[in-house]
Protein backbone atom coordinates (compact mmCIF):
# COMPACT_ATOMS: atom_id res chain seq x y z
CA UNK A 1 0.00 0.00 0.00
CA UNK A 2 1.16 2.85 -0.56
CA UNK A 3 1.50 6.20 1.66
CA UNK A 4 -0.34 8.91 1.28
CA UNK A 5 0.86 12.08 3.92
CA UNK A 6 -0.97 15.36 4.23
CA UNK A 7 1.74 17.91 6.16
CA UNK A 8 -0.24 20.49 8.60
CA UNK A 9 1.77 23.68 8.31
CA UNK A 10 3.05 25.89 10.86
CA UNK A 11 3.54 29.75 9.40
CA UNK A 12 5.05 32.20 11.66
CA UNK A 13 3.33 35.45 10.52
CA UNK A 14 2.60 35.41 6.97
CA UNK A 15 5.68 32.79 6.29
CA UNK A 16 6.41 29.21 6.69
CA UNK A 17 7.86 27.88 10.05
CA UNK A 18 11.14 26.26 9.96
CA UNK A 19 9.00 23.35 12.08
CA UNK A 20 7.06 22.70 8.55
CA UNK A 21 10.52 21.92 7.22
CA UNK A 22 11.48 19.59 9.62
CA UNK A 23 7.48 17.69 9.60
CA UNK A 24 8.02 17.57 5.49
CA UNK A 25 11.68 15.63 6.42
CA UNK A 26 9.33 13.09 8.26
CA UNK A 27 6.85 12.86 5.40
CA UNK A 28 9.66 11.83 2.77
CA UNK A 29 10.69 9.70 4.97
CA UNK A 30 7.32 8.33 5.23
CA UNK A 31 7.62 7.79 1.44
CA UNK A 32 4.27 8.28 -1.51
CA UNK A 33 2.24 11.20 -2.18
CA UNK A 34 2.93 14.50 -0.03
CA UNK A 35 0.21 17.14 0.38
CA UNK A 36 0.35 20.42 2.48
CA UNK A 37 -2.28 22.24 4.32
CA UNK A 38 -1.55 25.75 4.90
CA UNK A 39 -5.17 27.41 6.72
CA UNK A 40 -4.79 30.78 7.92
CA UNK A 41 -5.82 34.60 6.94
CA UNK A 42 -3.09 35.12 4.54
CA UNK A 43 -1.53 31.81 3.09
CA UNK A 44 0.00 33.25 -0.24
CA UNK A 45 3.24 33.66 0.41
CA UNK A 46 3.59 30.62 2.82
CA UNK A 47 1.90 28.25 -0.13
CA UNK A 48 4.06 29.94 -2.68
CA UNK A 49 7.23 28.94 -1.20
CA UNK A 50 5.85 25.52 -0.65
CA UNK A 51 4.46 24.97 -3.83
CA UNK A 52 8.29 25.45 -4.64
CA UNK A 53 9.36 22.57 -2.70
CA UNK A 54 10.53 18.86 -4.01
CA UNK A 55 8.16 15.57 -3.48
CA UNK A 56 4.86 18.30 -2.55
CA UNK A 57 2.19 16.70 -5.27
CA UNK A 58 -0.62 19.50 -4.02
CA UNK A 59 -0.50 22.10 -1.58
CA UNK A 60 -3.87 23.08 0.10
CA UNK A 61 -5.39 25.66 0.81
CA UNK A 62 -7.90 27.10 3.53
CA UNK A 63 -8.02 30.70 3.61
CA UNK A 64 -10.37 33.05 5.86
CA UNK A 65 -10.24 35.78 8.33
CA UNK A 66 -10.95 33.58 11.44
CA UNK A 67 -7.97 31.29 10.90
CA UNK A 68 -6.06 34.29 12.29
CA UNK A 69 -5.49 33.36 15.55
CA UNK A 70 -4.84 29.53 14.33
CA UNK A 71 -6.98 28.69 17.32
CA UNK A 72 -7.52 25.02 17.21
CA UNK A 73 -11.44 24.94 17.73
CA UNK A 74 -11.41 26.39 13.85
CA UNK A 75 -8.11 25.04 12.53
CA UNK A 76 -9.36 21.20 14.34
CA UNK A 77 -12.49 21.11 11.90
CA UNK A 78 -10.67 22.18 8.97
CA UNK A 79 -8.13 19.34 9.18
CA UNK A 80 -10.85 16.57 10.74
CA UNK A 81 -12.64 17.01 7.44
CA UNK A 82 -9.13 15.93 5.36
CA UNK A 83 -7.96 13.06 7.77
CA UNK A 84 -9.76 10.30 5.94
CA UNK A 85 -8.41 11.23 2.75
CA UNK A 86 -4.53 10.34 3.97
CA UNK A 87 -2.55 7.24 5.22
CA UNK A 88 -1.03 9.57 7.63
CA UNK A 89 -1.24 13.09 9.31
CA UNK A 90 1.47 14.78 10.29
CA UNK A 91 2.35 17.99 12.41
CA UNK A 92 5.60 19.57 14.21
CA UNK A 93 5.52 19.25 17.94
CA UNK A 94 5.35 22.68 18.90
CA UNK A 95 2.51 24.70 20.48
CA UNK A 96 1.00 24.93 17.56
CA UNK A 97 1.18 21.29 16.70
CA UNK A 98 0.24 19.87 19.90
CA UNK A 99 -2.32 21.99 20.41
CA UNK A 100 -4.28 21.04 17.33
CA UNK A 101 -3.55 17.83 16.76
CA UNK A 102 -4.95 16.17 19.14
CA UNK A 103 -8.19 18.06 18.97
CA UNK A 104 -8.31 16.44 14.95
CA UNK A 105 -7.40 13.22 16.53
CA UNK A 106 -10.56 13.16 18.89
CA UNK A 107 -12.91 14.52 16.05
CA UNK A 108 -11.86 12.01 14.17
CA UNK A 109 -11.80 9.19 16.80
CA UNK A 110 -8.58 8.15 16.01
CA UNK A 111 -5.47 7.26 19.01
CA UNK A 112 -2.48 9.46 17.78
CA UNK A 113 0.88 9.40 18.95
CA UNK A 114 2.99 12.75 19.93
CA UNK A 115 6.54 13.49 19.52
CA UNK A 116 7.62 11.23 17.45
CA UNK A 117 11.63 10.86 16.70
CA UNK A 118 12.03 7.91 14.76
CA UNK A 119 9.67 6.41 11.82
CA UNK A 120 10.40 2.68 11.59
CA UNK A 121 7.48 1.62 9.42
CA UNK A 122 4.49 2.90 8.18
CA UNK A 123 2.65 2.21 11.38
CA UNK A 124 5.91 1.94 13.56
CA UNK A 125 6.79 4.84 15.23
CA UNK A 126 9.27 5.75 17.89
CA UNK A 127 8.81 8.47 20.97
CA UNK A 128 10.66 9.28 23.99
CA UNK A 129 8.73 9.18 27.45
CA UNK A 130 9.60 9.51 31.06
CA UNK A 131 11.36 12.75 30.25
CA UNK A 132 13.25 11.45 27.73
CA UNK A 133 14.47 8.69 30.20
CA UNK A 134 12.71 5.72 27.48
CA UNK A 135 11.90 5.42 24.39
CA UNK A 136 8.47 3.80 23.38
CA UNK A 137 8.28 2.11 20.60
CA UNK A 138 4.36 1.86 19.58
CA UNK A 139 2.51 0.00 16.51
CA UNK A 140 -0.67 2.20 15.90
CA UNK A 141 -3.95 0.18 14.98
CA UNK A 142 -5.76 2.78 13.38
CA UNK A 143 -6.63 3.50 9.73
CA UNK A 144 -4.99 6.70 9.60
CA UNK A 145 -2.13 7.48 11.58
CA UNK A 146 -1.43 11.08 13.02
CA UNK A 147 1.66 12.10 14.25
CA UNK A 148 3.17 15.34 15.99
CA UNK A 149 7.28 15.39 14.70
CA UNK A 150 9.69 16.41 17.20
CA UNK A 151 11.56 18.94 15.09
CA UNK A 152 14.94 18.34 16.06
CA UNK A 153 14.74 14.56 15.27
CA UNK A 154 14.40 15.48 11.39
CA UNK A 155 16.46 17.27 9.34
CA UNK A 156 15.26 20.93 8.88
CA UNK A 157 16.33 21.12 4.77
CA UNK A 158 14.24 23.37 2.33
CA UNK A 159 14.57 20.82 -0.93
CA UNK A 160 13.62 22.83 -3.87
CA UNK A 161 12.61 22.06 -7.51
CA UNK A 162 8.92 21.34 -7.34
CA UNK A 163 6.11 22.21 -9.29
CA UNK A 164 3.04 21.69 -6.97
CA UNK A 165 -0.05 22.46 -8.04
CA UNK A 166 -2.06 24.77 -5.25
CA UNK A 167 -5.79 24.51 -4.65
CA UNK A 168 -8.16 25.93 -2.20
CA UNK A 169 -10.42 23.96 0.57
CA UNK A 170 -12.55 24.49 2.63
CA UNK A 171 -12.11 26.64 5.70
CA UNK A 172 -15.16 26.30 7.79
CA UNK A 173 -16.87 28.48 9.69
CA UNK A 174 -15.78 30.18 12.80
CA UNK A 175 -16.61 28.08 15.76
CA UNK A 176 -17.73 31.20 17.66
CA UNK A 177 -16.98 29.98 21.18
CA UNK A 178 -13.42 31.30 21.18
CA UNK A 179 -11.34 34.38 20.26
CA UNK A 180 -7.69 35.70 20.24
CA UNK A 181 -7.43 39.32 21.98
CA UNK A 182 -4.06 39.66 22.69
CA UNK A 183 -0.45 38.08 21.14
CA UNK A 184 2.82 39.29 22.51
CA UNK A 185 5.82 37.97 20.24
CA UNK A 186 9.14 38.20 21.89
CA UNK A 187 10.73 41.12 19.21
CA UNK A 188 14.14 40.41 20.00
CA UNK A 189 16.86 40.03 17.51
CA UNK A 190 18.59 37.30 18.74
CA UNK A 191 18.29 33.66 16.65
CA UNK A 192 15.33 31.39 18.09
CA UNK A 193 15.85 29.15 20.27
CA UNK A 194 14.64 26.10 18.31
CA UNK A 195 16.57 26.51 15.42
CA UNK A 196 19.88 28.44 16.55
CA UNK A 197 22.96 26.89 15.81
CA UNK A 198 24.59 28.04 19.36
CA UNK A 199 22.37 28.10 22.50
CA UNK A 200 23.51 29.68 26.06
CA UNK A 201 21.66 28.68 29.20
CA UNK A 202 21.33 30.10 32.26
CA UNK A 203 20.26 29.03 35.57
CA UNK A 204 19.18 29.78 39.40
CA UNK A 205 22.55 30.65 40.27
CA UNK A 206 22.57 33.89 38.47
CA UNK A 207 20.50 35.45 41.19
CA UNK A 208 18.85 38.19 39.67
CA UNK A 209 17.36 39.54 36.34
CA UNK A 210 19.95 42.09 36.31
CA UNK A 211 23.02 39.95 36.39
CA UNK A 212 21.26 37.61 34.05
CA UNK A 213 21.96 39.98 31.40
CA UNK A 214 25.91 38.59 31.78
CA UNK A 215 24.24 35.64 29.81
CA UNK A 216 23.00 37.81 27.36
CA UNK A 217 25.95 39.32 26.49
CA UNK A 218 27.88 36.06 26.02
CA UNK A 219 25.17 34.95 23.53
CA UNK A 220 25.48 38.53 21.58
CA UNK A 221 28.81 37.69 21.41
CA UNK A 222 28.73 34.23 19.85
CA UNK A 223 25.39 34.82 18.00
CA UNK A 224 23.37 32.53 20.57
CA UNK A 225 19.81 31.83 21.52
CA UNK A 226 19.06 32.48 25.57
CA UNK A 227 17.63 29.37 26.92
CA UNK A 228 16.82 28.67 30.92
CA UNK A 229 16.62 26.22 33.05
CA UNK A 230 12.63 26.24 35.16
CA UNK A 231 14.18 27.89 37.74
CA UNK A 232 15.37 30.78 35.88
CA UNK A 233 12.16 31.46 34.34
CA UNK A 234 9.88 30.97 37.31
CA UNK A 235 12.58 33.48 39.21
CA UNK A 236 11.48 35.84 36.53
CA UNK A 237 15.19 35.95 34.77
CA UNK A 238 14.07 34.92 31.60
CA UNK A 239 10.61 34.73 29.65
CA UNK A 240 8.48 31.40 29.77
CA UNK A 241 9.17 30.22 26.33
CA UNK A 242 13.03 30.50 27.09
CA UNK A 243 12.61 27.12 29.27
CA UNK A 244 14.61 24.35 28.02
CA UNK A 245 13.48 21.23 29.31
CA UNK A 246 10.82 18.09 29.50
CA UNK A 247 7.82 20.79 29.82
CA UNK A 248 9.96 23.41 27.82
CA UNK A 249 11.59 23.68 24.64
CA UNK A 250 13.84 20.61 23.42
CA UNK A 251 17.40 21.94 21.62
CA UNK A 252 19.79 20.32 19.56
CA UNK A 253 22.29 22.58 18.41
CA UNK A 254 25.83 22.62 17.46
CA UNK A 255 26.71 23.97 20.86
CA UNK A 256 24.77 23.98 24.21
CA UNK A 257 26.46 25.89 27.28
CA UNK A 258 24.89 25.18 30.43
CA UNK A 259 25.81 28.57 33.06
CA UNK A 260 24.80 27.75 36.67
CA UNK A 261 22.66 24.72 35.99
CA UNK A 262 22.67 21.71 38.09
CA UNK A 263 21.16 19.27 35.36
CA UNK A 264 17.90 18.30 36.47
CA UNK A 265 16.60 15.20 34.36
CA UNK A 266 13.44 17.54 33.39
CA UNK A 267 16.26 19.97 31.81
CA UNK A 268 18.36 17.07 30.73
CA UNK A 269 15.02 16.00 28.79
CA UNK A 270 15.31 18.79 26.34
CA UNK A 271 19.07 19.52 25.28
CA UNK A 272 20.93 16.37 25.27
CA UNK A 273 20.43 15.79 21.53
CA UNK A 274 22.53 18.74 21.32
CA UNK A 275 25.93 17.96 19.27
CA UNK A 276 28.34 19.85 21.89
CA UNK A 277 27.69 20.29 25.47
CA UNK A 278 29.65 22.72 27.92
CA UNK A 279 28.93 23.04 31.30
CA UNK A 280 29.69 25.92 33.82
CA UNK A 281 29.31 25.45 37.12
CA UNK A 282 30.83 25.98 40.52
CA UNK A 283 29.99 22.14 42.16
CA UNK A 284 31.82 19.89 40.91
CA UNK A 285 29.80 16.82 41.32
CA UNK A 286 26.99 18.74 39.42
CA UNK A 287 24.65 16.22 37.84
CA UNK A 288 24.93 18.54 34.58
CA UNK A 289 28.85 17.13 34.22
CA UNK A 290 27.38 14.00 33.43
CA UNK A 291 26.49 15.02 30.22
CA UNK A 292 28.75 17.69 29.40
CA UNK A 293 31.90 17.03 26.54
CA UNK A 294 33.59 20.34 28.60
CA UNK A 295 32.87 20.78 32.16
CA UNK A 296 34.34 24.23 34.09
CA UNK A 297 34.26 24.36 37.70
CA UNK A 298 34.62 27.43 39.01
CA UNK A 299 32.18 30.47 39.77
CA UNK A 300 29.82 31.84 36.83
CA UNK A 301 30.66 35.34 37.77
CA UNK A 302 34.08 34.98 37.28
CA UNK A 303 34.48 32.80 33.93
CA UNK A 304 31.60 34.90 32.42
CA UNK A 305 33.00 37.96 32.23
CA UNK A 306 36.41 36.54 30.71
CA UNK A 307 34.62 34.21 28.33
CA UNK A 308 33.11 37.21 26.94
CA UNK A 309 35.44 38.88 26.25
CA UNK A 310 38.16 36.15 24.91
CA UNK A 311 35.08 35.63 22.45
CA UNK A 312 34.69 38.82 21.06
CA UNK A 313 38.60 38.80 20.75
CA UNK A 314 37.88 35.78 18.60
CA UNK A 315 35.42 36.96 16.80
CA UNK A 316 37.22 39.85 15.82
CA UNK A 317 40.20 38.06 14.06
CA UNK A 318 39.89 37.83 10.13
CA UNK A 319 40.21 33.95 10.23
CA UNK A 320 36.91 33.67 12.87
CA UNK A 321 34.33 31.62 11.81
CA UNK A 322 31.70 31.76 14.17
CA UNK A 323 29.17 29.22 13.81
CA UNK A 324 26.00 31.07 12.84
CA UNK A 325 22.33 29.90 13.09
CA UNK B 1 -19.69 26.95 38.96
CA UNK B 2 -18.61 23.39 39.02
CA UNK B 3 -15.21 22.26 38.18
CA UNK B 4 -13.71 18.88 37.32
CA UNK B 5 -10.38 18.24 37.71
CA UNK B 6 -8.20 15.71 36.01
CA UNK B 7 -5.34 13.93 38.60
CA UNK B 8 -3.18 10.87 37.41
CA UNK B 9 -1.06 8.99 39.25
CA UNK B 10 2.29 8.53 38.03
CA UNK B 11 5.83 7.79 39.06
CA UNK B 12 7.40 10.61 40.84
CA UNK B 13 9.48 13.19 39.48
CA UNK B 14 12.57 12.71 41.47
CA UNK B 15 12.52 8.61 40.76
CA UNK B 16 15.29 7.68 38.46
CA UNK B 17 13.20 5.77 35.95
CA UNK B 18 14.36 2.53 34.94
CA UNK B 19 13.38 1.07 31.80
CA UNK B 20 13.11 -3.65 32.47
CA UNK B 21 15.55 -5.18 30.96
CA UNK B 22 12.81 -7.22 28.76
CA UNK B 23 11.73 -4.10 27.43
CA UNK B 24 8.05 -4.36 28.40
CA UNK B 25 7.93 -0.84 30.16
CA UNK B 26 9.70 1.61 33.01
CA UNK B 27 9.97 -0.53 36.38
CA UNK B 28 6.82 0.33 38.54
CA UNK B 29 7.34 -2.15 41.32
CA UNK B 30 8.35 -0.61 44.81
CA UNK B 31 9.04 3.06 42.65
CA UNK B 32 7.48 6.03 44.66
CA UNK B 33 4.14 7.28 43.10
CA UNK B 34 2.57 10.81 43.15
CA UNK B 35 0.06 13.04 41.34
CA UNK B 36 1.26 14.59 38.27
CA UNK B 37 2.74 17.43 39.22
CA UNK B 38 0.51 19.68 36.34
CA UNK B 39 -2.26 18.03 38.19
CA UNK B 40 -1.68 19.79 41.31
CA UNK B 41 -1.50 22.98 39.67
CA UNK B 42 -4.41 22.32 38.22
CA UNK B 43 -6.12 21.26 41.37
CA UNK B 44 -4.90 24.46 43.28
CA UNK B 45 -6.53 26.76 40.55
CA UNK B 46 -9.55 25.05 41.49
CA UNK B 47 -9.32 25.41 45.11
CA UNK B 48 -8.49 29.44 44.48
CA UNK B 49 -11.44 29.41 42.31
CA UNK B 50 -13.50 27.89 44.94
CA UNK B 51 -11.95 30.07 48.19
CA UNK B 52 -13.10 33.13 45.77
CA UNK B 53 -16.40 31.90 45.78
CA UNK B 54 -16.34 31.17 41.33
CA UNK B 55 -16.29 27.51 41.67
CA UNK B 56 -19.19 26.04 44.06
CA UNK B 57 -18.32 22.26 43.56
CA UNK B 58 -14.58 20.74 42.93
CA UNK B 59 -15.01 17.63 41.78
CA UNK B 60 -11.49 15.52 41.48
CA UNK B 61 -11.31 12.32 39.31
CA UNK B 62 -8.70 9.94 38.19
CA UNK B 63 -8.64 7.34 35.91
CA UNK B 64 -6.92 4.17 37.15
CA UNK B 65 -6.27 1.05 39.47
CA UNK B 66 -7.36 1.09 42.99
CA UNK B 67 -3.98 2.08 43.98
CA UNK B 68 -4.83 5.54 41.77
CA UNK B 69 -7.03 6.12 45.20
CA UNK B 70 -4.24 7.65 47.17
CA UNK B 71 -4.41 10.82 44.66
CA UNK B 72 -7.66 11.24 44.96
CA UNK B 73 -6.71 11.58 49.29
CA UNK B 74 -4.26 14.19 48.28
CA UNK B 75 -7.03 16.18 46.46
CA UNK B 76 -9.46 15.89 49.08
CA UNK B 77 -7.36 17.00 51.51
CA UNK B 78 -5.93 19.89 49.46
CA UNK B 79 -10.18 21.07 48.95
CA UNK B 80 -11.65 18.77 46.73
CA UNK B 81 -15.48 18.40 47.39
CA UNK B 82 -15.91 14.66 45.77
CA UNK B 83 -13.49 12.10 44.53
CA UNK B 84 -14.30 9.85 42.02
CA UNK B 85 -12.08 6.83 40.65
CA UNK B 86 -13.02 5.69 37.03
CA UNK B 87 -11.84 1.95 36.72
CA UNK B 88 -9.02 1.42 34.42
CA UNK B 89 -6.05 -1.06 34.01
CA UNK B 90 -2.71 0.17 33.77
CA UNK B 91 -2.04 2.98 31.50
CA UNK B 92 -5.41 3.61 29.58
CA UNK B 93 -4.60 5.70 26.10
CA UNK B 94 -5.30 9.45 26.08
CA UNK B 95 -8.55 8.63 23.33
CA UNK B 96 -10.04 6.43 26.34
CA UNK B 97 -9.13 8.87 29.04
CA UNK B 98 -10.73 11.90 27.22
CA UNK B 99 -13.73 9.78 26.24
CA UNK B 100 -13.93 9.13 29.72
CA UNK B 101 -13.53 12.48 31.08
CA UNK B 102 -15.98 13.97 28.41
CA UNK B 103 -19.00 11.45 29.65
CA UNK B 104 -18.24 12.60 33.37
CA UNK B 105 -18.49 16.32 32.20
CA UNK B 106 -21.85 15.69 30.88
CA UNK B 107 -23.15 13.53 33.41
CA UNK B 108 -21.96 16.21 36.11
CA UNK B 109 -23.04 18.99 34.30
CA UNK B 110 -19.68 20.76 35.06
CA UNK B 111 -18.89 24.23 34.01
CA UNK B 112 -15.20 23.79 33.69
CA UNK B 113 -12.66 20.98 33.05
CA UNK B 114 -9.26 21.70 34.12
CA UNK B 115 -6.20 19.42 33.58
CA UNK B 116 -2.60 19.17 33.27
CA UNK B 117 -0.90 20.02 30.35
CA UNK B 118 0.74 17.01 29.85
CA UNK B 119 1.73 13.67 32.41
CA UNK B 120 5.26 13.20 32.87
CA UNK B 121 5.21 10.10 32.62
CA UNK B 122 3.90 9.76 28.88
CA UNK B 123 3.82 12.79 28.41
CA UNK B 124 2.08 12.47 25.89
CA UNK B 125 0.07 16.24 25.76
CA UNK B 126 -3.35 15.10 24.63
CA UNK B 127 -5.85 14.37 27.23
CA UNK B 128 -7.12 17.81 27.51
CA UNK B 129 -7.54 18.81 23.87
CA UNK B 130 -9.20 15.19 23.15
CA UNK B 131 -11.23 16.33 25.72
CA UNK B 132 -12.30 19.26 24.29
CA UNK B 133 -13.44 18.10 20.99
CA UNK B 134 -14.99 15.20 22.06
CA UNK B 135 -17.24 17.61 24.18
CA UNK B 136 -17.46 20.34 21.59
CA UNK B 137 -15.72 22.83 23.46
CA UNK B 138 -13.37 25.44 23.04
CA UNK B 139 -9.64 24.75 24.48
CA UNK B 140 -7.02 26.36 26.35
CA UNK B 141 -4.32 25.20 26.66
CA UNK B 142 -0.83 25.25 28.23
CA UNK B 143 -2.26 28.11 30.78
CA UNK B 144 0.05 30.39 32.70
CA UNK B 145 -2.68 32.68 33.32
CA UNK B 146 -6.73 32.34 34.07
CA UNK B 147 -9.56 34.35 35.48
CA UNK B 148 -13.19 33.57 35.01
CA UNK B 149 -15.72 36.45 34.50
CA UNK B 150 -19.22 36.43 33.32
CA UNK B 151 -18.88 32.89 32.13
CA UNK B 152 -15.93 33.29 29.94
CA UNK B 153 -12.37 32.26 30.69
CA UNK B 154 -9.52 34.54 29.51
CA UNK B 155 -6.28 32.15 29.45
CA UNK B 156 -3.25 33.39 29.01
CA UNK B 157 -1.25 30.56 27.18
CA UNK B 158 2.53 29.87 26.61
CA UNK B 159 3.48 29.39 23.30
CA UNK B 160 6.24 29.26 20.84
CA UNK B 161 7.72 32.66 20.84
CA UNK B 162 5.71 34.23 23.19
CA UNK B 163 2.18 34.36 24.57
CA UNK B 164 -1.37 34.12 23.06
CA UNK B 165 -4.26 35.40 25.42
CA UNK B 166 -7.61 33.77 24.37
CA UNK B 167 -11.22 33.88 25.55
CA UNK B 168 -13.24 30.97 25.78
CA UNK B 169 -17.44 31.01 26.13
CA UNK B 170 -17.92 28.30 28.96
CA UNK B 171 -18.32 25.69 29.30
CA UNK B 172 -14.35 25.06 28.33
CA UNK B 173 -11.48 22.63 29.11
CA UNK B 174 -8.48 24.05 30.46
CA UNK B 175 -4.52 22.63 30.89
CA UNK B 176 -2.09 23.87 33.31
CA UNK B 177 1.22 24.84 32.42
CA UNK B 178 3.92 25.38 35.19
CA UNK B 179 3.54 28.72 36.24
CA UNK B 180 -0.38 29.02 36.50
CA UNK B 181 0.02 29.15 40.68
CA UNK B 182 2.05 27.24 43.25
CA UNK B 183 0.39 24.03 44.74
CA UNK B 184 0.17 24.66 48.24
CA UNK B 185 1.74 21.67 50.78
CA UNK B 186 -1.39 19.46 51.91
CA UNK B 187 -1.42 19.61 55.75
CA UNK B 188 -1.37 16.38 57.89
CA UNK B 189 -4.34 16.48 59.42
CA UNK B 190 -6.56 17.36 56.40
CA UNK B 191 -4.80 14.22 54.73
CA UNK B 192 -6.27 12.39 57.81
CA UNK B 193 -9.14 13.67 57.30
CA UNK B 194 -9.34 12.72 53.98
CA UNK B 195 -8.65 9.30 54.70
CA UNK B 196 -12.28 8.82 55.68
CA UNK B 197 -13.87 10.40 53.25
CA UNK B 198 -16.06 8.66 50.86
CA UNK B 199 -14.34 7.96 46.90
CA UNK B 200 -17.16 7.45 44.43
CA UNK B 201 -16.54 4.64 41.66
CA UNK B 202 -17.44 4.30 37.75
CA UNK B 203 -17.00 2.19 35.07
CA UNK B 204 -16.26 2.79 31.64
CA UNK B 205 -19.10 0.32 31.06
CA UNK B 206 -21.89 2.65 32.88
CA UNK B 207 -19.71 6.04 31.40
CA UNK B 208 -20.55 3.95 27.61
CA UNK B 209 -16.84 4.30 26.56
CA UNK B 210 -14.80 1.63 24.61
CA UNK B 211 -11.74 0.88 26.17
CA UNK B 212 -10.23 -1.14 23.26
CA UNK B 213 -6.27 0.05 22.96
CA UNK B 214 -5.98 1.31 19.32
CA UNK B 215 -2.36 1.30 20.01
CA UNK B 216 0.10 -1.18 20.78
CA UNK B 217 3.36 -0.85 22.54
CA UNK B 218 5.99 -2.54 20.70
CA UNK B 219 9.09 -2.47 23.19
CA UNK B 220 10.37 0.16 25.82
CA UNK B 221 13.98 1.11 25.24
CA UNK B 222 16.76 2.36 27.21
CA UNK B 223 18.33 6.04 24.93
CA UNK B 224 21.65 5.71 24.07
CA UNK B 225 23.49 7.24 27.08
CA UNK B 226 25.42 10.54 26.47
CA UNK B 227 29.25 10.05 27.68
CA UNK B 228 30.65 12.46 29.81
CA UNK B 229 33.59 14.57 28.55
CA UNK B 230 36.88 15.88 29.71
CA UNK B 231 36.85 18.60 32.64
CA UNK B 232 38.93 21.95 31.27
CA UNK B 233 41.26 24.04 33.64
CA UNK B 234 40.50 27.52 32.63
CA UNK B 235 38.44 29.49 29.80
CA UNK B 236 41.87 29.51 27.49
CA UNK B 237 41.53 25.47 27.45
CA UNK B 238 38.13 25.77 26.80
CA UNK B 239 38.23 28.23 23.54
CA UNK B 240 40.61 26.08 22.61
CA UNK B 241 39.21 22.77 22.31
CA UNK B 242 35.94 24.59 21.20
CA UNK B 243 37.85 25.80 18.33
CA UNK B 244 40.19 23.28 17.94
CA UNK B 245 38.82 19.52 18.68
CA UNK B 246 34.88 20.81 18.54
CA UNK B 247 35.02 22.75 16.43
CA UNK B 248 31.93 24.75 17.15
CA UNK B 249 33.52 28.25 17.34
C1 LIG C 1 6.81 18.75 36.54
C2 LIG C 1 8.17 19.38 36.46
C3 LIG C 1 8.61 19.83 35.23
C4 LIG C 1 9.85 20.43 35.11
N1 LIG C 1 10.26 20.86 33.88
C5 LIG C 1 11.47 21.44 33.76
C6 LIG C 1 11.95 21.88 32.49
O1 LIG C 1 11.28 21.73 31.46
N2 LIG C 1 13.17 22.46 32.43
C7 LIG C 1 13.96 22.64 33.54
O2 LIG C 1 15.04 23.19 33.40
N3 LIG C 1 13.52 22.23 34.74
C8 LIG C 1 12.30 21.65 34.87
N4 LIG C 1 11.87 21.27 36.12
C9 LIG C 1 12.67 21.68 37.30
C10 LIG C 1 13.88 20.82 37.57
O3 LIG C 1 13.49 19.69 38.33
C11 LIG C 1 14.93 21.62 38.38
O4 LIG C 1 14.34 22.08 39.56
C12 LIG C 1 15.49 22.84 37.62
O5 LIG C 1 15.93 22.45 36.33
C13 LIG C 1 16.62 23.42 38.42
O6 LIG C 1 17.09 24.60 37.80
P1 LIG C 1 18.61 25.06 38.00
O7 LIG C 1 19.52 24.00 37.52
O8 LIG C 1 18.72 26.40 37.39
O9 LIG C 1 18.68 25.27 39.56
P2 LIG C 1 19.47 24.46 40.68
O10 LIG C 1 19.13 23.03 40.62
O11 LIG C 1 19.25 25.19 41.93
O12 LIG C 1 20.97 24.58 40.24
C14 LIG C 1 21.74 25.73 40.30
C15 LIG C 1 23.17 25.33 40.00
O13 LIG C 1 23.97 26.48 39.93
C16 LIG C 1 25.23 26.20 40.52
N5 LIG C 1 25.78 27.47 40.98
C17 LIG C 1 25.35 28.25 42.02
N6 LIG C 1 26.09 29.38 42.10
C18 LIG C 1 27.01 29.32 41.11
C19 LIG C 1 28.02 30.20 40.66
N7 LIG C 1 28.25 31.38 41.27
N8 LIG C 1 28.79 29.81 39.61
C20 LIG C 1 28.56 28.61 38.98
N9 LIG C 1 27.59 27.77 39.37
C21 LIG C 1 26.82 28.11 40.41
C22 LIG C 1 24.93 25.22 41.63
O14 LIG C 1 26.08 24.43 41.91
C23 LIG C 1 23.80 24.41 41.04
O15 LIG C 1 24.29 23.24 40.37
C24 LIG C 1 10.66 20.61 36.25
C25 LIG C 1 10.22 20.12 37.49
C26 LIG C 1 8.99 19.51 37.60
C27 LIG C 1 8.54 19.00 38.94
C1 LIG D 1 -0.01 -0.50 25.04
C2 LIG D 1 0.20 0.97 25.24
C3 LIG D 1 -0.09 1.84 24.19
C4 LIG D 1 0.08 3.20 24.34
N1 LIG D 1 -0.20 4.03 23.29
C5 LIG D 1 0.01 5.35 23.37
C6 LIG D 1 -0.23 6.21 22.26
O1 LIG D 1 -0.70 5.80 21.22
N2 LIG D 1 0.07 7.51 22.35
C7 LIG D 1 0.56 8.00 23.49
O2 LIG D 1 0.83 9.20 23.52
N3 LIG D 1 0.75 7.24 24.61
C8 LIG D 1 0.51 5.90 24.53
N4 LIG D 1 0.72 5.09 25.61
C9 LIG D 1 1.02 5.71 26.85
C10 LIG D 1 -0.26 5.79 27.79
O3 LIG D 1 -1.30 5.03 27.48
C11 LIG D 1 -0.74 7.14 28.09
O4 LIG D 1 -0.44 6.73 29.39
C12 LIG D 1 -1.68 7.84 28.99
O5 LIG D 1 -2.94 7.33 29.08
C13 LIG D 1 -2.01 9.20 28.61
O6 LIG D 1 -0.91 9.94 28.36
P1 LIG D 1 -0.55 11.06 29.34
O7 LIG D 1 -0.92 10.60 30.68
O8 LIG D 1 0.84 11.44 29.06
O9 LIG D 1 -1.64 12.14 28.93
P2 LIG D 1 -1.54 13.66 28.84
O10 LIG D 1 -2.38 14.01 27.68
O11 LIG D 1 -0.12 14.13 28.88
O12 LIG D 1 -2.28 14.07 30.19
C14 LIG D 1 -2.75 15.38 30.34
C15 LIG D 1 -3.68 15.49 31.49
O13 LIG D 1 -4.82 14.67 31.34
C16 LIG D 1 -5.30 14.20 32.60
N5 LIG D 1 -5.20 12.76 32.67
C17 LIG D 1 -4.48 11.92 31.88
N6 LIG D 1 -4.62 10.65 32.28
C18 LIG D 1 -5.44 10.67 33.35
C19 LIG D 1 -5.94 9.67 34.22
N7 LIG D 1 -5.63 8.39 34.06
N8 LIG D 1 -6.76 10.05 35.23
C20 LIG D 1 -7.11 11.35 35.41
N9 LIG D 1 -6.65 12.34 34.62
C21 LIG D 1 -5.82 12.01 33.61
C22 LIG D 1 -4.40 14.81 33.63
O14 LIG D 1 -4.95 16.01 34.10
C23 LIG D 1 -3.11 15.08 32.83
O15 LIG D 1 -2.32 16.10 33.38
C24 LIG D 1 0.55 3.72 25.53
C25 LIG D 1 0.84 2.85 26.59
C26 LIG D 1 0.66 1.47 26.46
C27 LIG D 1 0.98 0.57 27.59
Amino acid sequence: MTNTVLVVAETAGDSLAASTLVTLTAARELGGAIDVLVAGAQTGSAAESLASMADIRCVRVAEAPHLAGALAEDLAAVVAAHVGEYSHVLAPATTFGKNLLPRVAALADIQMVSDVISIRDAETFVHPIYAGNANETLRVLEPHKLLTIRPTAFAKEAVAGGEARVEPVEAGKPQGRSREIDLQLDESDRPQLESAGVVVSGGRAFGSPEKFRLLEELAAGLNAAVGASRAAVDAGYAPNDCQVGQTGKVVAPELYIAVGISGAIQHLAGMTGSKVIVAINKDPDAPIFGVADYGLVGDLFEILPELRDKIRVLRGEPDSQLAEA
Amino acid sequence: MKVLVGVKRVIDYNVNIRVRADGSGVETENVRMSANPFDEIALEEAVRMKEAGICSELIAVTVGDEASQEVLRSALAMGADRAIRIHAEASPQPLNVAALLAALAREEAVDLVLLGKQAIDDDANQTGQMTAALLGWPQGTFASELTIEDGRARVAREIDGGQQTVELELPAVITADLRLNEPRFVKLPAMMKAKKRPIEERTPEALGVDMRPRVERVEVSEPVPREAGVRVADVDELLHKLRNEAGVI
